[in-house]
């Protein structure tokens, strides 16, 4: 990680490093709204990968020779940089995954296959990602434990009352939810959820595929119990991705997927394994996705986050006035605390249609349930279409995105 | 905004803004719900068959302007139509928005040729197919469909 004093937001200058950027669409530049389904990645994290597959490639852990040991130390770097970007005690607690959707399964085949049984209950929210939903009720299915789920009010925020209910009525052994709601922006307030599941006895696992773009996540702060990440929503590459949880928590739990590396001896009488994270990794990992990891975390760091935030807390701000003066247009979640993420929805058009006819200026966003379906129903829509900011956004293409949208309005005529 | 014309036709636009036969048909002798699992919409397809007619067809559900489109000049294709010929439209409608080469012929096809410029727009092919998939359904006794 760079030591140099970092560098203060200069949206230029951020701009210039991402060179999807300067790409043209529809004969303009592209504005690039849907960063919460993949963010843009900068030249640096590219370079990485490129330079790994032309000179550096080789396997890790077995070979002898000069690459394969580089490798494998690059590849172990990679996990303590990213350790001590979300501040884990140590690289170890750390295990490299496809993405959050793995980290997920992975948790729930291991700590929930050891822990969770007939009687017990495990707590989502109604605004869950399907990834933190289906795994447990696969595992629920084989298991007969029970699922509850903490409603959330009218703003999209959780129902904290309701929340202390259920963990009052209930034995609730794991809190499973999303740091940040990746349909309506909303935080949730993580730290005091942690602090009174644990409180109850219960665990807590964070899904922070969309919270970790947005803001600093300090995992010993938190206190969570496990938090799960992926790379290309962090302006890494797709296919990798982090889940975390403490060393005590590692330690007594079986083996996930079997195969090369995570074995200590292998007889037809029995095979042993490796301690964690390396049990968790079967098989040849995402090498180069690791290294394009380091280079996001040198590359993230290079600036002063909080000045990030504050130019995509600003966005959001204008985005959210700006689309409150489109006819018809009602926005989806209007929660206190959120992140640049804005869901929305028109009486003139349904979500693919504006979908399609902002693609047609050059503006991309995201139209669909967002693989949201119950907080979809709990809004009473199929869909939103949904427009996700990150730090390279500017105030001109929120401009691009309302004026495609009065477009949109004046073709359906209404 | 050329293409966008090419999609969103007149023809879209009004059947969109006015579906017609829309609603539940409670005597209907068979019906399928549709599915588009990638975007979430849903339409219910409800049939009066007698003999080897298409008596009447109603649709209901939630959708995009295509697919709700798609589904009202379905409706009007196909309603007093034989059941043979039925299954001929639902054939060529589904091969004109799926097949590499443009159709020769799209004035055979009237109204459903202004379907034809969703060929342009490979992400909503299936907004417009999904009526058709779910007719084809419901006559063959199947109750649910996706486009998957």
């Amino acid at each position: 990680m760079p030591t140099h004093a970092a560098k203060p937001f200069d949206s230029e200058a951020l701009r210039s490093d991402f060179p999807i950027l300067k790409t043209k669409t529809k004969g303009g530049p592209l504005a690039y709204f849907d960063s919460a389904a993949t963010a843009q990645k900068p030249s640096s994290v590219i370079e990485a990968i490129h330079r790994f597959y032309s000179q550096e490639n080789a396997s890790i852990h077995r070979g002898i020779y000069d690459l394969a040991s580089e490798a494998t130390l690059a590849y172990e770097k990679a996990r303590e940089t990213l350790a001590q970007f979300i501040n884990a005690q140590a690289s170890h607690e750390l295990t490299f995954v496809r993405g959050t959707t793995e980290g997920i399964n992975l948790i729930a085949q291991t700590w929930g296959r050891q822990n969770l049984k007939a009687g017990d209950t495990l707590l989502l929210t109604r605004m869950e990602h399907h990834a933190n939903i289906v795994p447990w009720q696969l595992l629920a299915e084989e298991k007969g434990f029970n699922i509850e789920v903490v409603p959330v009010n009218p703003a999209g925020e959780l129902e904290m009352d309701a929340f202390e209910t259920l963990l009052k009525e209930h034995p609730v052994k794991l809190v499973a939810l999303t740091h940040v709601s990746n349909a309506l922006g909303t935080i949730n307030p993580v730290k005091d959820i942690v602090k009174k599941a644990h409180a109850a006895g219960a665990l807590v696992l964070l899904d922070g595929a969309q919270a970790i773009p947005h803001f600093r996540v300090d995992v010993q702060d938190l206190d969570c119990d496990f938090y799960a990440f992926s790379g290309h929503k962090l302006f890494g590459p797709t296919g990798i991705g982090c889940i975390w949880a403490r060393e005590e928590i590692w330690k007594p739990l079986p083996p996930y997927q079997g195969g090369g590396a995570m074995i200590q001896r292998v007889s037809f009488e029995g095979t042993t394994y490796q301690d964690a994270p390396v049990r968790y990794e079967a098989g040849t990992p995402h090498i180069a996705g690791a290294l394009g990891m380091t280079a996001v975390v040198d590359y993230l760091t290079q600036w002063d986050a909080s000045s990030l935030e504050a130019h995509e807390h600003k966005l959001l701000e204008y985005a959210t006035a700006k689309l409150q003066e489109v006819p018809t247009l009602k926005i989806i979640g209007t929660a206190k605390e959120k992140v640049s993420v804005i869901s929305f929805v028109m009486d003139a058009a349904h979500p693919h249609d504006l979908a399609t006819i902002l693609n047609e200026e050059g503006v991309a966003i995201r139209a669909g349930h967002h693989c949201c379906m119950p907080l979809m129903r709990h809004f009473g829509v199929a869909g939103t279409a949904r427009a996700s900011f990150a730090f390279y956004n500017t105030e001109a293409e929120v401009d691009r995105l309302v004026t495609g949208l009065h477009k949109a309005k004046d073709l359906f005529n209404v | 905004m050329s293409e966008l014309s090419e999609i969103y036709q007149e023809i879209i636009l009004d059947h969109n803004k006015r579906p017609r036969n829309f609603g539940e048909l409670p005597e209907s002798t068979c019906s399928a719900d549709g599915h588009n699992p990638l975007c979430g919409d849903e339409l219910t397809i409800y049939v009066i068959v007698d003999g080897d007619t298409v008596c009447d067809i109603r649709f209901e559900g939630q959708g995009c302007a295509i697919s709700k489109a798609s589904a009202s000049l379905m409706t009007l294709k196909v309603k007093g139509k034989p059941l043979a010929e039925v299954k001929e439209a639902i054939l060529e409608v589904c091969d004109m928005l799926t097949a590499q080469e443009e159709p020769a012929d799209l004035d055979a096809l009237g109204d459903l040729a202004a379907l034809s410029g969703v060929r342009q727009f490979p992400m909503r092919i299936k907004c417009a197919t999904l009526a058709w998939h779910t007719l084809k359904a419901a006559l063959e006794g199947n109750t649910k469909t996706t486009t998957e």
